[in-house]
């Protein structure tokens, strides 16, 4: 335990990235496989079920520091996180030193609570906070309630791992797939030698376009150009390879678990076949708004309901892997019509080629792109029909051809302060725009305007304060923006019932009054009434 | 609930638009605006405010006091305990444990005590005089971390914690940036320092205290003056003393790929440390803890307390039920600040 509160020390302590590897994998190298099985657990997200209610843990160790609840609650509304509200009301204790591994505090402090009646719970969590030092108090009261919050993700953890005992990630990603105790022997299974996993799960680097900003004239005939919609979804790519299957994202994350339902369509692909595409979310025909699929990749746990909330699809759009053999270099248009013969097969398949959106030329073709709105997807895309499948983000093979974005005037009404070099500064607005007389938030947009702009908008944050809320600032409503955003949704979790995506921040309106700012309907009148069917004949393209 | 009151009239001292005000003596404590006398607890800048006609504080303070206001204000001082009648009103000065020269200040008329403590702590301190508990029938109190969160830990592990930091760092060849209030804190964490891991520089700002601090003896380890521009030196080993303004500066550059810590009592929070971007956070603070407080105020053994900035509403409302007269003083003292200014060094070292 006292070499897991020393982590944990070492990872709140740093906000390098680097530095936080390099605690882990010492940690990893150093701990007895138990603990070690344990921390994995804990540091790659996993959550025990709930052990004690919040509450109890509030009222006992609001009664163990003697301090009346409005007290306790005054100071978890300040610390803001229970755990360490807890450990620091408690005082700063007898020593830091902590006996006892990690996995004799899971065994016999941490996972009996789950079974204790609350008599039990109480003895057994204020005997141990009253043991602890404040920071191995903290780190006990976060096992116990999960949500570490320490900047460590499953992604860090495997990268850790993969520094110790010298994998490949990916091999360490597979490993970790599906359900498992943190035991000594998983842990062990974790760390074993390679067994030629890598050669079968390795992805190939994404192909990424460039943004098209001249008019699509310039990039010559539209011959040798193959138009397709510009989907909104998670880039991935199926590797259907010996017995397995791999889908992974761009972020080399493991994707499988989290949409089971294209298990059998993929393990029906012939054996060495790697495909590039996109998951979307799909129902009814067409395509779901982004946040939707979002919600879905949240869970922790894909259950019944949000597999039937939001069905997936896998939008096919290259054909990279072929007979086991690794065909990027053959010209676009010759995998692309390998890629059609593979997924012509069956109509059934949740597996789904990205159909071309034909033109006559390249007005037509802009006219097929104004849709884009209306079909949920971003614009198009233009690949170069004689070019390989490039490694990164190369110049000239693949464009975007994004749809203008959104734009409206909203008031300045909250700010906060931002991060890193510009933590000093008042650099994230919260903005509102206009109902009836009143101005409700909608968006929160970072960046768009100039250090000197910021600096000014700075100056009036400090001069015109209203309240404060903590970090945030209530500000007089004074100042106009243009914001951009890419698209609107409607959402119960926002005031203003809608949700736009990624907003920004176009320019000062400082030419306009607040009084002249847009107003909710506005916004909500730009939400596309009813998102157009992406009908069969034009999956076919 | 408890609203912030104005003190009853059989108190030495109402509160005015200008600051706390004794009427007996025509005189004002820590005003914040300008008045003809008053009486100054510390230097810090939300506490003695520029343009009053006479300034009166204790002899440590002067120093502090003259480069803040400018050699042309009138400043007279006292020592620590020694008593000076001002119109029929008993005035004395004693160690707040603060700051170089904070005091808290005593008054006294007709068998009546009242002691206002400005800022204080009850921790040693090796570049102040130690806290005295002063007895009084009513303390006004400052309430900066007054909440049961705030538990000090000992200095010297603080400390500890910083020079293995320091030479961790310099190990790795690596500078190390401490950013700490200019006044006070960063001499406290000068005078905790080990100069055997390397040399010591600090920023102008504090650089011009640490003179008014070896005016009055008191002992800091050697330092010198880190430049204005981008002097070459060789950094990998410094230790670099820093008000927290400097952190947004491109001042910092020249240190490089400096390591970087704060020096405060909001260190306590994790929160505070994560939104300030700093790799370390030192817990270390010169205003009292939460038991500080308590202790203080019982140790008075005031009937009556009224609490200035910080945490007032909680501290106020413990106080009543704990059988103490509490009310809530709305000052313009602001406390330690968390809160990032802009302004000049200058300005940066008034605070708290
Ligand atoms: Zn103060
Ligand atoms: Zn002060």
């Amino acid at each position: 335990m006292e070499q897991f509160c020393h982590l944990f020390r070492r990872l709140d302590e740093t906000t390098r990235t680097s530095q936080k590897l390099e605690a882990m994998r010492d940690y990893f190298l150093e701990a007895p496989a138990p603990d070690a099985a344990w921390a994995v657990y804990v540091l790659s997200g996993r959550r025990l079920k709930r052990l004690v209610k919040h509450g109890d843990l509030r009222r006992w160790s609001a009664e163990l520091a003697e301090l009346p609840d409005w007290l306790f609650e005054e100071c978890y509304h300040t610390v803001g996180d229970l755990a360490e509200t807890i450990a620091l009301v408690l005082g700063s204790g007898e020593q830091e030193s902590v006996s006892g591994t990690l996995t004799e505090w899971f065994e016999e402090r941490i996972l009996p609570l789950g079974s204790m009646k609350e008599e039990g719970q109480r003895l057994l969590l204020q005997q141990a906070w009253s043991e602890l030092g404040s920071w191995s108090r903290f780190v006990y009261n976060k096992l116990i309630t999960g949500g570490l919050r320490i900047g460590v993700s499953q992604r860090s953890v495997i990268k850790a791992l993969s520094l110790a005992y010298d994998l490949e990630p990916n091999v360490i990603s597979h490993r970790m797939m599906g359900t498992w105790e943190p035991t000594p022997e998983f842990f062990n299974q974790l760390i074993s030698p390679d067994a030629g996993e890598t050669a079968l799960s390795q992805p190939y680097p994404f192909c990424l376009a460039h943004a098209l900003n001249d008019p699509p004239e310039t990039l010559g005939s539209l011959d040798d150009w193959h138009a397709e919609w510009k989907w909104d979804g998670i880039r991935a790519q199926i590797l259907r390879r010996g017995e397995e299957f791999f889908l992974w994202s761009r972020g080399e994350e493991l994707l499988n678990e989290r949409f089971p339902e294209l298990d059998d369509d993929i393990l029906d692909l012939p054996e060495g076949t790697v495909i590039d595409g996109e998951v979307l979310g799909w129902k009814d025909g067409r395509v779901l708004p982004f946040g939707d699929l979002q919600k879905r990749i949240n869970r922790k746990k894909v259950g019944p309901k949000i597999m039937k909330d939001v069905p997936i699809r896998f939008i096919a759009f290259d054909l990279l892997e072929f007979k086991g053999e690794d065909i990027r270099q053959q010209p676009f248009a010759e995998r692309r019509s390998q890629l059609e013969k593979i997924l012509a097969t069956d109509e059934e398949s949740r597996l789904m080629l990205s159909p071309e959106v034909i033109g006559n030329d390249w007005d037509e073709l802009a006219e097929e792109r104004s849709r884009s709105r209306d079909l949920a997807v971003e614009g198009l895309m233009l690949k170069k029909k004689s070019a390989p499948y490039e490694v990164g983000r190369v110049t000239g093979t693949w464009w975007k051809w994004k749809i203008e974005p959104y734009t409206i005037d909203a008031v300045l009404i909250y700010a906060q302060a931002g991060h890193g070099r510009r933590a000093s500064l008042y650099t994230d607005y919260t903005f509102a725009l206009w109902q009836g007389d009143t101005l409700v938030p909608f968006a929160k947009a970072y960046s768009g305007l100039t250090d000197a702009e910021i600096r000014r908008v700075d100056r009036f944050i400090r001069n015109n304060t209203l309240e404060r809320f903590g970090p945030v600032r209530s500000v007089k409503a004074e100042l106009v923006f243009e914001l951009g955003f890419e698209n609107i949704q409607r959402s119960t979790r926002h005031k203003s019932g809608v949700a736009v995506r990624f907003p920004r921040i176009h320019r000062w309106r400082e030419d306009k009054k607040p009084e002249d700012a847009d107003r909710l309907g506005h916004l909500l009148a730009m939400m596309p009434s009813e998102v157009e069917t992406i009908t069969a004949a034009e999956e076919q393209g | 609930m408890i609203e912030a009151a104005s003190p009853s009239a059989s108190e030495l001292f109402t509160l005015t638009d200008r600051g706390l005000y004794c009427e007996a003596g025509d005189f004002y404590i820590d005003p914040w605006r300008g008045v003809p006398k008053a009486l100054i607890t510390h230097a810090h800048g939300d506490h003695a405010r520029w343009g009053s006609e006479q300034y009166l504080a204790s002899d440590q303070s002067k120093p502090v006091l003259e480069r803040r206001l400018g050699p042309k204000s009138e400043i007279s001082s006292l020592p620590y305990g020694e008593t000076l009648v001002i119109n029929g009103v008993k005035v004395s000065f004693h160690p707040a444990g603060h700051v170089l020269g904070s005091s808290q200040i005593r008054i006294e008329k007709q068998g009546q005590v009242c002691v206002v403590s400005g800022d204080y702590k009850l921790d040693p301190d090796r570049t102040c005089e130690n806290f005295e508990v002063v007895r009084c029938h009513t303390f006004v109190s400052e309430s900066t971390f007054g909440l049961p969160i705030y538990h000090w830990p000992d200095q010297q592990d603080v400390f500890d914690d910083m020079n293995r930091w320091w030479r961790e760092n310099a190990e790795e060849q690596r500078p190390s940036v401490i950013f700490a209030y200019g006044f006070g804190k960063a001499q406290r964490v000068l005078s905790g320092l080990d100069p055997e891991i390397g040399p010591i520089y600090c920023h102008g700002a504090v650089e011009k205290i640490n003179a008014a601090y070896r005016e009055c003896e008191i002992d800091l380890p050697p330092t010198e003056y880190a430049g204005r521009a981008d002097d070459k030196k060789d950094w990998s080993r410094a230790m670099i003393i820093a008000p927290p303004s400097a952190q947004t500066t491109t001042w910092l550059r020249k240190f490089g790929n400096y390591a970087s810590a704060f020096a405060s009592g909001w260190m306590t929070v994790r929160g505070q440390r994560r939104r300030r971007n700093i790799e370390r956070g030192f817990v270390l603070s010169d205003h009292a803890d939460w038991p500080g407080l308590l202790n203080a105020i019982e140790q008075t053994r005031a009937e009556r307390v009224y609490v200035t900035h910080g945490y007032k509403r909680a501290l106020v409302h413990w106080l009543n039920n704990h059988g103490y007269q509490a009310a809530e003083l709305d000052t313009m003292y602001e406390g330690e600040q968390d809160d990032d200014r802009t302004g000049d060094s200058e300005e940066e070292t008034t605070e708290s």
